[in-house]
């Protein structure tokens, strides 16, 4: 038993851990063609899950800050981009790739730039009178989540909302058999961009050690020198902009929104962030990447099952491992 | 303890409240009033069990409903299986009872794992799989759809429970004595029953332990108390009252669906009510339930007229239209966690006792 | 002057007075040492100059300037830095990480760091060692170098002996002997042996008052106050 166990950390652990539900699909659905074209799609699903995680994670483990309202982002996210996108419909429809890309980059940027002003906002007014008082903190996101939602309601109505999405980014690419969306493979480039940059500034830069020191031990770092709260304040908007780019993301992915969709995904990122373990991003990418296979693999394998499995995947990981796979303080 | 001015005053609402339900039927001779007093009784039940837990432990859980929501499938599916009768209704309140606490126990055993923040998380999760369950497993539940279904005999509308000389049925001030009355008092008496062992209980010396643990978790662990284990206790205890609502209100419904038991809107519903009432004393469930239902079937049609009048602005009609009513409750309901933590009930006790 | 002084300090942690009414007067330089018993307020003391507690009423000040009520930050940029009990050490991150993160501008000076490497050689033979996986004695020499890693007039250190080898304790005596010759050290021990070694004043808490003051020579010699003061603990 504990040769295996060895065995298995000197591999790599936790991160086998993906590769390993892949490989048991595989001989699951028997058809290679259908399990690449799934592997693809959990793959891309969950990057976007893991940008719409990652900051809720950041600002739990350095700030002890649980936020309810962390899908508002997500949904306000997806609204703003699909309005740009919308808007400029005209430069979609073109052939010019050009003009496609420019009004996507238009489209994530004013996402961003929500998600910014947003995720500043929610912190000086919403947050800030209730650090340190997790009831309160609860409730009060929670009723700035219903808010927010209600918010978008009003502006885009209940209908849902359909998507356009650049010409180039539609149809698939088939190699042989196998056949992969474009915008999956889009999602997961930009998503794993995302983490790449994310993993040098926390292992890199000052700032980001100073967020990792400050998830381990807020006191320490204060009693260093830094003011925690400022640093937080920048986190915080850091991740909801993130949150609200996961957002714009999946609206395209998803080409047909509703306002219900922030709650829908925020269990989720939950499952997401509780088994990658708080405050870890290389964790929260691990848990989005498993969440992610795993609804993708049981939604072609046993369709009734699929939601119902990330909640038994998040039992059996705490069972085994109650800080979640890769917890940020040692 | 001296009693405070306003203790003595929540106390008198409360009871005022509970007159004017008892008399419910007798003074507001309509349809609407009598579903409205129906929900009042079933919500204070509900909230005060909620109230057991997040104002008594601290935990919040979002599974409230899911628990309210075994119980009155319990009975949808028992009295749609073997037609109406007492035996369904008591078997499935027995097996929405039993059903809950199994969870409650995974749950309450899962999180003495795990942080306590993440129970909320936990439970949010869970609720929201139970959701989409029902919403899948449709043979069963009935889908999106829900179940309709006949209460037992004696709560039907035609069923005479006092005639008079004639054989009609007697009228006592102008209201007919028929299975529907009997039906709220079914949900009336039930309802006050399971209030006051409520209240019993947080009078109890395990309630003063709980008050200790929500004080200093730290300390009360010092002094010896197992706090997970009375937490769990606790989570239990609520999760079988929020049961037996769920059965009361699913026989007085007659019908049994995801939006009348199981919906998130339902939960939000429970949060509102705790925390505008007051969380901690349990008279407040019972001022918050008659206010945030009282607003939900009268204000809607306030914010109506308003949104007509203000036809032509932009936005605002929009956000006034009746169906954007939990916009202001949100909005409410975080003022009010900032500023009246304690709530109404909380604050009236508090300020009575500075005099 | 003195350097640090607490007067009628009362500091309260949730519904629980733990200091009551602590003063004392800390010179510049050398070493002072601050006594007592388990639970006694020693490391409240510790965390309430640090800006961690606020105390109230009563007052703090460093070099005659008032630090009661300011952030922890704020009083350690004027000078102070804190060894925490616990060591603080930021585990997933690499010793020279943690050395980096200790200084203002995220440039260590090499000469300095040679200074530290000469009094604590560990640090620099696991340099790009995560800390998590370093010894306990070499843990809490990286607390004590992230302190001194660039000049600071204050050193407050809350039982750096606890749980060390006696090799490493006796090391530790030599680097704090060394490193007060530049710095004031206030230091919380359970170790009178220890104590006796460096402190050149020093001044004793019981439940959270301060009971005696005065030169730990004195304070050395007298048995029978140190028995009456410290029975308890020793």
């Amino acid at each position: 038993m504990d040769a295996i166990s060895n065995t298995f950390e000197r591999l790599g652990g936790v991160n086998l851990l993906p590769i390993l539900l892949a490989a048991v699909a595989f001989v699951l659905i028997g058809a290679p063609s259908s399990w690449v074209t799934l592997t693809v799609a959990g793959l891309a699903m969950g990057m976007m899950v893991f940008l719409m995680a990652s900051g809720l994670s950041l600002v739990f483990g350095l700030m002890d800050v649980l936020n309810f309202g962390h899908s508002a982002f997500v949904s306000f996210g997806a609204f703003v981009a699909a309005t740009v996108l919308a808007g400029l419909s005209g430069w979609l429809a073109s052939d010019s790739v050009a003009l496609g890309s420019l009004a996507l980059i238009l489209a994530f940027t004013a996402a961003i730039l929500f998600g910014l002003v947003a995720g500043w906002f929610f912190e000086t007014v919403i947050i800030r009178p209730v650090y340190r008082d997790h009831l309160r903190q609860i409730l009060i996101t929670m009723g700035a989540m219903i808010v927010a939602e209600q918010t978008i309601l009003a502006f885009w109505g209940g209908t849902p909302f359909s998507v356009p999405r650049p010409s180039f980014l539609e149809g698939a690419w088939i190699i042989g058999d196998v056949s992969i969306e474009i915008y999956r493979g889009f999602a997961f480039v930009l998503g794993l961009i995302v983490f790449v940059g994310l993993y040098f500034v926390l292992n890199r830069t000052r700032i980001g050690l100073l967020v990792r020191a400050g998830v381990e031990d807020r006191e320490m770092v204060e009693a260093l020198g830094f003011r925690i709260d400022r640093l937080f304040i920048g986190v915080f908007m850091l991740g909801s902009a993130l949150a609200a780019l996961g957002g714009a993301m999946w609206a395209g992915y998803e080409t047909l929104i509703t306002p219900a969709l922030g709650a829908e995904l925020m269990i989720i990122v939950f499952i997401v962030v509780i088994i990658g373990g708080l405050g870890s991003i290389e964790g929260t990418l691990l848990g989005a990447l498993l969440v992610g296979l795993m609804s993708n693999y049981l939604g072609f394998l046993a369709p009734k099952m699929a939601l119902a499995s990330n909640m038994i995947l998040m039992v059996a990981i705490l069972l085994w491992r109650p800080n979640g796979l890769r917890p940020a303080v040692k | 303890m001296e009693r405070t001015t306003g203790e003595i005053a929540v106390k008198l609402v409360v009871l005022g409240i509970g007159a004017l339900l008892l008399f419910a039927p007798f003074l507001f001779q309509d349809v609407r009033s009598l579903e409205v007093a129906a929900r009042i009784c079933i919500f204070v039940v509900l909230v005060a069990s909620y109230d057991l837990l997040i104002g008594y432990t601290g935990i919040v859980s979002f599974a409230h409903t899911m628990f309210f929501g075994f119980g009155a499938y319990g009975a949808a599916i028992l009295l749609k299986a073997m037609g109406p009768g007492w035996t369904p209704v008591i078997l499935g309140a027995l097996a929405g009872v039993a059903v809950s606490l199994v969870f409650a126990v995974a749950i309450g055993l899962l999180s003495l794992r795990v942080k306590a923040i993440f129970f909320a998380m936990i439970t949010l999760a869970a609720a929201s799989v139970v959701l989409v369950l029902v919403s899948q497993l449709s043979q069963l539940t009935g889908g999106e759809d829900g179940i309709t279904y006949r209460a037992p005999d004696v709560f039907k509308p035609a069923t005479k429970i006092l005639t008079d000389a004639d054989g009609k049925v007697l009228r006592i001030f102008d209201v007919r004595i028929n299975g529907k009355l009997a039906a709220y008092y079914f949900v009336f008496f039930t309802s006050l029953i399971m209030f006051l062992m409520l209240l019993r209980f947080v009078g109890s010396p395990l309630g003063t332990v709980l008050k200790a643990i929500r004080e200093n978790e730290g300390r009360a662990e010092a002094i010896g108390y197992r706090v997970v284990a009375y937490r769990t206790f606790v989570f239990c205890l609520s999760a079988v009252f929020a049961s037996l609502a769920g059965t009361v209100y699913a026989v007085w419904l007659k019908y049994t669906g995801p939006d009348t038991a199981l919906s998130f809107a339902i939960m939000i519903d429970i949060l509102l009510m705790v925390v505008i009432g007051g969380m901690g004393t349990m008279w407040g469930a019972v001022i918050g339930a008659v206010l945030m239902i009282m607003a939900q079937y009268y204000l809607r049609d306030l914010m109506g007229a308003a949104s007509e009048a203000l036809h032509g602005l932009p936005v605002l009609p929009e956000l006034l239209a009746p169906d954007r009513w939990l916009f202001w409750l949100g909005i409410i309901f975080i003022l009010l966690v900032y500023f009246f933590p304690k709530g109404i009930a909380g604050t009236a006790m508090a300020a009575g006792a500075r005099r | 002057m003195s350097l640090l002084s607490l007067k009628s300090v009362r500091t309260d942690i949730g519904q629980y007075a733990v200091l009551h009414d602590v003063s004392f007067e800390v010179p510049e330089g050398g070493v002072f040492v601050l006594l007592g018993r388990n639970g006694a307020g020693k490391t409240t003391t510790l965390r309430s100059i640090m800006g961690l507690w606020t105390p109230s009423p009563g007052s703090i000040t460093f070099r005659g300037q008032d630090i009661t009520a300011m952030h922890t930050a704020d009083i350690a940029r004027l000078g102070i830095a804190y060894v925490p009990e616990n060591m603080g050490i930021f585990g997933t991150l690499t010793v020279d990480e943690n050395l980096v993160l200790a200084t203002a501008t995220g440039r260590i000076d090499p000469d300095r760091l040679k200074w530290v490497h000469g009094l604590f050689p560990a640090l620099e033979t696991f340099r790009d060692k995560q800390a998590w996986s370093l010894s306990g004695g070499q843990k809490q020499m990286l607390s004590v170098a992230r302190a001194i890693i660039e000049p600071r007039d204050l050193i407050l250190i809350d039982e750096p002996t606890k749980g060390l080898a006696p090799s490493i304790v006796d090391a530790m005596a030599e680097a704090f002997r060394e490193i007060a010759e530049t710095s004031t050290i206030l230091l919380v021990e359970q170790n009178f042996g220890f104590a006796k070694k460096l402190g050149r004043d020093m001044a004793v808490i019981d439940d959270g008052r301060v009971v005696h003051a005065g030169s730990m020579a004195e304070f050395a010699a007298d048995r029978a106050l140190q028995d009456r003061l410290l029975s308890l603990s020793m």
